[in-house]
């Protein structure tokens, strides 16, 4: 087993390919199908949560000062919206049972 | 959005699939994340973000019940990088 791979939309068009069938294709438009009403969810507001897996959760940040590292000259941070991901127990408990 | 809302709307895009079809393709997406990522593996979704897991060190915490110090051990975490396209896309107004 390679420890430091990577997985990548390929794979997982792969997996559905010989575990359920599709074509190569199909399974990369089920995966981009997936991640696509993920994100159109989140863009417009959702929190998104999937049992067993996780919960992507937005928050809202203020206005705040901060200050550029290189030339010290403080600059205001608009307010803005971002995404945080919050794993499940039953994932937090998988990725500490393998070590 | 939960999990079956999500199978609905891929439902309803696919009406040449069976929902318990739909349904393993959900799953089959979510375990392989998992999966990799308790390998010790990375997973990049460009335009969506990547996960990845951290190494916390052990450290000591205390029972809030009883006040008890207790050792909390090593352990890896979850992460989540969402990507510069998503993160782009929540704060356009």
């Amino acid at each position: 087993m390679n420890f430091t791979s990577t997985l990548t939309r390929a794979d997982l068009a792969d997996t559905m390919n010989r575990q359920v069938g599709l074509s190569r294709a199909d399974g990369a438009v089920m995966v981009e199908s997936i991640l696509d009403h993920m994100i159109e969810a989140l863009v417009s507001g959702e929190n998104v949560k999937i049992s067993g897996f996780g919960t992507f959760v937005l928050r809202d940040k203020g206005e705040r000062t901060g200050r550029n590292p290189k030339t010290g000259v403080e600059v205001p941070i608009a307010p803005r919206r971002v995404l945080t991901f919050r794993a499940s127990q039953t994932m937090r408990d998988r990725i500490i049972a393998a070590g | 959005m939960i999990r079956s809302e999500l199978l609905e709307k891929l439902a309803l895009e696919n009406p040449d699939l069976k929902p318990d079809e739909i349904e393993k393709i959900v799953d089959l997406f979510f375990n392989q994340i998992s999966q990799k990522l308790a390998e010790g593996g990375r997973v990049e979704l460009r335009g969506f973000g990547a996960f990845s897991t951290r190494q916390r060190n052990p450290r000591m915490g205390r029972n809030p019940r009883t006040g008890e110090s207790v050792e909390v051990p090593a352990k890896r975490v979850p992460y989540f990088k969402p990507g510069k396209e998503v993160r782009e896309r929540l704060n356009r107004r």
